[in-house]
């Protein structure tokens, strides 16, 4: 199957700084890969190189057949930090819209099927209600979902998510997850990064990062004890159906003389 | 007809300054909404007093103001791209640098010139009564293409007012469309400098869009609110400035500032009310 994104010997970073390498990746139609990592680790890095934000430092890296940013129909990304106007005067529906500005020509009016893409992703993620209010006026996890029924009204084959439950609330991350599996069966790949173990599980691959791959593979087989303690500092236990921390062995030293 | 027309119908001077003032406020209107949205007040504010020096120069050697200006406002732009992009200085560092080393330059030239001395007034306040119809056709014209390149970039614009990273990656070419919006804030400014002057153009660039931001939900409703905010303080500001001998430029940038109070003030007592 033709790959949604392949990277070879991939190294990304800023200027001649290298935050994350070497990545060999192959992601497929369908497929989620849940980069996972502490803060500094590459994960938003990488994502950033994909979208073609970030040039690649070395390596080879193709994005739907095309250096990254040749494909940008095609690609939907969901930035961690935004530097939203706060004065910005836009109702909820208008943001939801801009999603859909490279679907047509400069000056052409919004299509039956911009239109139905919006209300469809509006209704995917429970925010057809706030169609009418002010952005700046929601909270983060209002505006959160708002973003991701942009992402969800592309339509595109591939999902960048930087931090997508970031600010989520229970339910919220209940709808994510549904919209998540609804994206993967009509064929897009999706690569998120997260802190969220278990956001992570229901990806079909996880890359545990730390500046370096520190294992990638199938859920069952990377997130081991060892691999977390080298990825986070963190040991991990399953109770039950979750994961917990149990260790915490960053800044770990003899003379804490703890034991856990 | 009155005191509030006749200054207008029986003074060429005062219809021609008005003409300027509703050009400058629709010229401002449409940039002064980024200005807002963006947070780009200080580059701005730096630019108003950035195009000093090149205003300056251009006088002493028998040239265009209008073209010192341009001179000066391409300095300060290239300026702070150079030293952000070459140093870890922060963009508002590097204006702050631009800003405050344009305009001592453009003090110590005028200073040194003594026959300027007399038109540091005229630039740095305008000459609103007196513009003449070169003026306003220059207005008019850059008015007109601010209007056009905002329309052709307006998709890009509001992303960028969004998310930049977003748009970025959609395929949109977020630092040559940032350039353009810079580019408008200059011509602006130095197309309106004449008029409102260097300081005050600063002024109509923003408190009519602030107004707008307070009472409306779409960037398009904004720009006309603060286009309707910008020649009714012009309006305004021109009869005071005609009735009691204020200074023309100040008097409308001040009522322009006088409405963005008395809306915010309106809007906080109506909010108070529905709740």
């Amino acid at each position: 199957m033709s790959a949604v994104v392949s990277a070879r010997r991939l190294e990304v970073g800023y200027g001649s700084e290298v935050v994350l390498g070497v990545i060999d990746a192959h992601v497929a139609p369908g497929a989620a890969v849940a980069l996972v990592g502490s803060n500094g680790s590459g994960k938003s890095t990488f994502l950033k190189t994909v979208a073609g934000l970030v040039p690649p430092l070395s390596g080879v890296i193709e994005v739907l057949g095309a250096a990254p940013g040749r494909r940008g129909r095609d690609v939907a990304y969901l930035s961690q930090h935004r530097s939203t106007a706060l004065a910005l005067p836009l109702r909820v529906i208008d943001v939801v819209r801009t999603a859909r500005f490279d679907h047509r020509s400069r000056f052409a009016r919004r299509t039956a099927d911009d239109d139905h893409a919006v209300a469809e992703a509006m209704e995917r993620l429970e925010i057809s209600g706030l169609a009418d209010r002010a952005y700046s006026s929601l909270s983060g996890g209002q505006r959160q979902r708002v973003h991701l029924a942009q992402i969800v009204a592309r339509g595109a084959a591939l999902l960048l998510l930087d931090e997508p439950t970031a600010s989520l609330d229970a339910p919220g991350r209940a709808i994510y997850m549904e919209v998540l599996r609804a994206e993967r069966a009509r064929g897009a790949a999706v690569i998120t990064a997260t802190h969220d173990l278990g956001e992570a599980t229901e990806c079909d691959r996880i890359m545990l990062v730390a500046r370096r791959v520190v294992a990638d593979g199938p859920p069952a087989d990377v997130l081991t004890p060892d691999n977390l303690l080298e990825t986070f500092g963190l040991g991990l236990s399953r109770i039950g159906d979750r994961l917990v921390v149990t260790e915490h062995l960053h800044d770990h030293d003899d003379h804490h003389g703890h034991s856990h | 007809m009155g005191p509030l027309v006749d200054p207008f119908v029986d003074n060429e001077f005062m219809l021609r300054a008005l003409g300027a003032g509703v050009l400058v406020s629709l010229c401002c209107a449409v940039v002064g909404t980024y200005v807002v949205l963006r947070g780009l007040a200080f580059i701005g504010d730096a630019l108003a007093h950035g195009v000093l020096p090149g205003v300056a120069v251009a006088v002493i050697l028998g040239l265009p103001a209008i073209a010192g200006a341009a001179v000066g406002a391409a300095v300060m732009i290239g300026g702070v791209g150079v030293v952000t992009r070459r140093t870890r200085l922060s963009g508002d560092s590097a204006i702050g640098l631009l800003f405050v080393g344009l305009l001592a330059l453009g003090v110590l030239i005028v200073s040194a010139a003594d026959s300027l001395t007399g038109d540091l007034e005229a630039i740095l306040f305008g000459e609103f009564l007196g513009v003449d119809g070169a003026d306003v056709w220059f207005q008019a014209i850059t008015t007109l293409v601010v209007a056009a390149v905002t329309a052709w970039s307006a998709r890009p614009f509001l992303l960028l007012c969004l998310d930049p990273d977003q748009a970025a990656a959609m395929g949109y070419r977020v630092a040559v469309h940032h350039r353009v919006m810079l580019l408008l804030v200059a011509a602006t400014i130095v197309a309106s400098f004449q008029t409102v002057g260097a300081l005050l153009v600063f002024g109509m660039l923003i408190a009519p869009a602030g107004t707008g931001a307070l009472v409306t939900r779409r960037v398009g409703s904004m720009m006309a609110v603060a286009a309707v905010v910008g020649v009714l303080a012009t309006y305004l500001g021109l009869l005071a400035s005609y009735h009691f001998a204020w200074a023309a430029s100040a008097a409308v940038v001040v009522v322009a500032v006088g409405i963005f109070f008395v809306v915010f003030a309106v809007n906080g007592i109506v909010t108070r009310g529905r709740r």
